[in-house]
């Protein structure tokens, strides 16, 4: 769907992005994380056009981008606004034919959304009559007016409450769902953990990481188990002996937990058959590494020194 | 192409949509011809009849000064000094005093409880004058039909000897002038509203929406030219109703004066040959003074050749709001709020003012150096080559005329060019305290 080529963006002696490549596929929710400063908007800026590339290209469906195609694309920034002046409805329908749709078909998609939005008589509101949350819903819209096949969705949650969080994440599914491409950039990773498909987490200008959630992760992964049980420690780490490494263990009232790093060429099944000779095991899950802790590990590996201010949103 | 037509119109059609733009519509004529009114009217108002008390100490006034043109006023004589307390307990409204040496020092006091108004106080003047004058001729031995012939007041007319008739350079110099006023005043407050505009959508962040969908230059442009239409619509509802009303407001005033002049002479008092013959030569004289006006605004449309006045005036207009409203779109995109915009604006103003001065000059001497300069650069000419087109000189060095609009032209792209490239770094600029340096900077950013 969208192709970045080895992008490079300088500010004067600053290089926002250096070299920067990913590829975001048709269909899915892509993730595009990283610290504060990183450069996320400075690449979403050049994919909606809004400044071009040093060097590097953009291709879009495989064609090299051109002005047209921002009528393909619908951008959320993160620090968004609306004419206060201006009524709701007349505003929305002015972003869209800007993007391109005909006045009619706007009109009729907006009416559209704001009954299924349940937003009826919000049309000849002037913005500065709506509140924080009511403009966020209608600037939601219009991002999404007029049909864009790849969504742009920076920080999208940010200031939203629960309630239109949820609202905005179950969009978000049912446009991915109906084909829609959707970008997002955010820092809350279990969000990222429950939408995105796929992710490129960029750093210090360039991409650290870059591929499909479930394969990262597991990538990631330190082949640690957790393992309910019942019995003693003692019979526990007997049973255990070097299939694998005992990380830690806590007693409950009924049941206790281990999480056991398993040694090399050991299999979960061979794990387990030596357990259950000892203990009697209730439970077993692999425990696979949250996006947060990737995050962390990633960024801090590059700069340690960034790590506390760039997790700080 | 669309697009831009889109914004044109959003800029437009919000701000013509303003209860602000309507109030200002209405008010501005209004205010105009209010002002015309109110001198007109302030000027023809009298304050009620006056009862004149002149202490005629030198003994050379009693009885001489005359009522015939102005009923309203009544004369009264003593020799010799009242008392201040006097004359305010009086039913006396104004106090005329002539000293001994009035021959001499030509010095009248008028004293007054309420201020006359200007024209009693010439018409007294104008009395008092008459009766001097009579006396210095009777002292001199001198006929006053003599006198009078002696003392013609010469007309003169400056006639250009190749065109053969009268020239009225001050009359149109004034016109240029006002022209280029109306110009600088255009320019300064649209040019402002371009740049709140651009600060509008940089402040309410609604720009990165924008700039997603448009071109940075395209946004710049729907806006200046958005602002423009509004900005000529007003001033052709401006020129329309003030002439509506101004016409109204002087028609009514002539009417009372013919009819203060025709009604006012007391119908009980017999009207003497002598009075009939100065009012029949009052009217005579404000006849003449009329139709001399008209005949100088007759040779002033005779000597202009108007459309081509009006299109000159429309292309500088247009070109010098063009060039510095992209000035102010790029100041209005830089800076993050209205205080910042200070140490920008003077740079952008100072040629503005500084066109006005040179205008000024061009009524006294419209072929000096300093005006053939200042119509040529562009930042200025727009406001002194209108000066020179009003008063004709322009069409007599055409090459000077058209160098001056070439350069416009070319300035005012490769200043949009410029404004605009500073303008599509400065909306998405934020939190950066902007100096010269940086603005330079941002000319050689790659888009």
């Amino acid at each position: 769907m969208l192709t970045c080529e080895n992008i490079v963006k300088r500010y004067g002696a600053f290089t926002a992005l250096n070299g920067v490549s990913m590829d975001v596929p048709a269909g899915k929710v892509f993730g595009l994380l990283g610290p504060n400063g990183a450069g996320k908007t400075s690449l979403i800026r050049i994919i909606t056009r809004i400044t071009g590339p040093d060097e590097g290209r953009v291709l879009f469906d495989g064609k090299p981008m051109t002005d047209a195609d921002v009528h393909q694309l619908g951008y959320l920034p993160e620090e968004r606004g609306l004419y206060k002046k201006m009524k709701v409805g007349e505003q929305a329908v002015y972003l869209a034919r800007l993007k391109g749709m005909p006045k009619a078909e706007a009109t009729t998609r907006l009416k559209e959304w704001f009954t299924r939005w349940e937003m009826d008589g919000w049309w000849n509101k002037k913005v500065e009559e709506l509140s924080k949350g009511m403009a966020q819903k209608v600037q939601f819209i219009t991002t999404v007016l007029h049909n864009p096949r790849l969504l742009i969705l920076d920080e999208p949650f940010s200031g939203f409450d629960p309630i239109n969080a949820e609202l905005i994440r179950s969009e978000i599914l049912r446009l991915r769902d109906e084909g829609t491409t959707v970008m997002l950039s955010t820092h809350s990773m279990p969000s990222v953990e429950e939408l995105c498909d796929h992710i490129a987490l960029i750093d210090n200008a360039k991409v650290m990481l870059h591929g499909n959630v479930r394969e990262i992760r597991k990538r990631y992964s330190t082949n640690t188990y957790r393992i309910e049980y019942k019995g003693t420690r003692v019979a526990f780490a007997n049973a255990l002996g070097f299939s694998g490494e005992l990380v830690d263990t806590h007693d409950g009232e009924d049941m206790s937990v281990a999480r056991v790093r398993l040694a090399k060429d050991t299999t979960p099944n061979t794990l387990l058959r030596q357990l259950v000779s000892g203990v009697e095991v209730n439970g077993v899950q692999e425990e696979v590494p949250r996006m947060h802790d990737i995050f962390i590990r990633v960024v801090s590996e590059t700069a340690p020194e960034m790590v506390a201010s760039g997790m700080t949103e | 192409m669309n697009k831009i037509k889109l914004i044109i119109w959003r800029e437009f059609i919000t701000r013509v949509r303003k209860p602000s733009f309507l109030i200002m519509t209405i008010l501005g004529p209004l205010l105009i011809a209010g002002g015309v009114a109110a001198v007109t009217f302030l000027g023809l108002q009298e304050s009620g009849p006056q009862s004149v008390l002149v202490v005629d100490v030198p003994h050379l006034f009693t009885d001489k000064l005359a009522n015939a043109t102005k009923p309203d006023i009544t004369f009264h004589y003593r020799a010799d000094d009242i008392s201040d307390s006097a004359f305010k307990n009086s039913t006396y409204t104004l106090m005329v005093r002539m000293n001994e040496e009035v021959l001499k020092n030509n010095q009248v006091e008028i004293f007054y409880t309420k201020v006359p108004s200007q024209s009693v106080q010439n018409y007294i003047s104008a009395e008092v004058e008459k009766v001097l004058r009579k006396e210095k001729l009777r002292i001199n031995n001198l006929d006053e039909n003599v006198f009078d012939q002696v003392g013609t007041p010469v007309a003169m007319k400056l006639i250009d000897i190749e065109k053969g008739d009268e020239s009225l350079e001050q009359e149109k110099a004034a016109i240029g002038f006002f022209l280029g006023y109306i110009m600088l005043l255009f320019i300064m407050l649209y040019g402002m509203q371009v740049m709140r505009g651009v600060m509008e959508e940089k402040q309410s962040r609604i720009i990165e929406v924008l700039a997603s969908s448009v071109r940075p230059f395209q946004l710049m442009m729907g806006k200046i030219v958005g602002i423009a239409m509004v900005g000529l619509v007003q001033f052709l509802l401006w020129i329309i109703l003030s002439t509506a009303l101004t016409t109204g407001v002087i028609a009514l005033a002539k009417d009372r004066l013919v009819a203060q002049v025709s009604n006012g002479i007391p119908m009980d008092q017999p009207m003497t040959t002598e009075t009939k013959a100065l009012l029949q030569n009052e009217i005579a004289k404000d006849n003449a003074d009329m139709s001399q006006g008209l005949d100088k605004v007759h040779k002033i449309i005779d000597q202009t050749p108007i459309t081509l006045v009006i299109i000159l005036f429309l292309f500088y207009f247009l070109c010098g709001y063009l060039l510095y409203s992209s000035f102010f779109a790029a100041i209005g995109a830089a800076v993050d709020s209205e205080t910042d915009t200070q140490q920008f604006m003077l740079p952008a103003m100072l040629p503005l003012m500084l066109a006005l001065f040179i205008a000024q000059m061009a009524i006294v001497n419209p072929d000096g150096p300093a005006v053939f300069w200042f119509s040529i650069v562009p930042f200025t000419s727009p406001i002194v080559m209108m000066v020179r087109i009003a008063m004709g000189n322009a069409f007599e060095h055409p090459w000077e005329l058209i160098l001056s609009m070439v350069l416009l032209v070319a300035t005012f792209i490769g200043t949009t060019w410029l404004a605009g490239r500073i303008y599509r770094t400065g909306i998405l600029m934020y939190g950066k305290k902007v100096t010269w340096k940086e603005l330079g900077k941002w000319l050689f950013y790659k888009g």
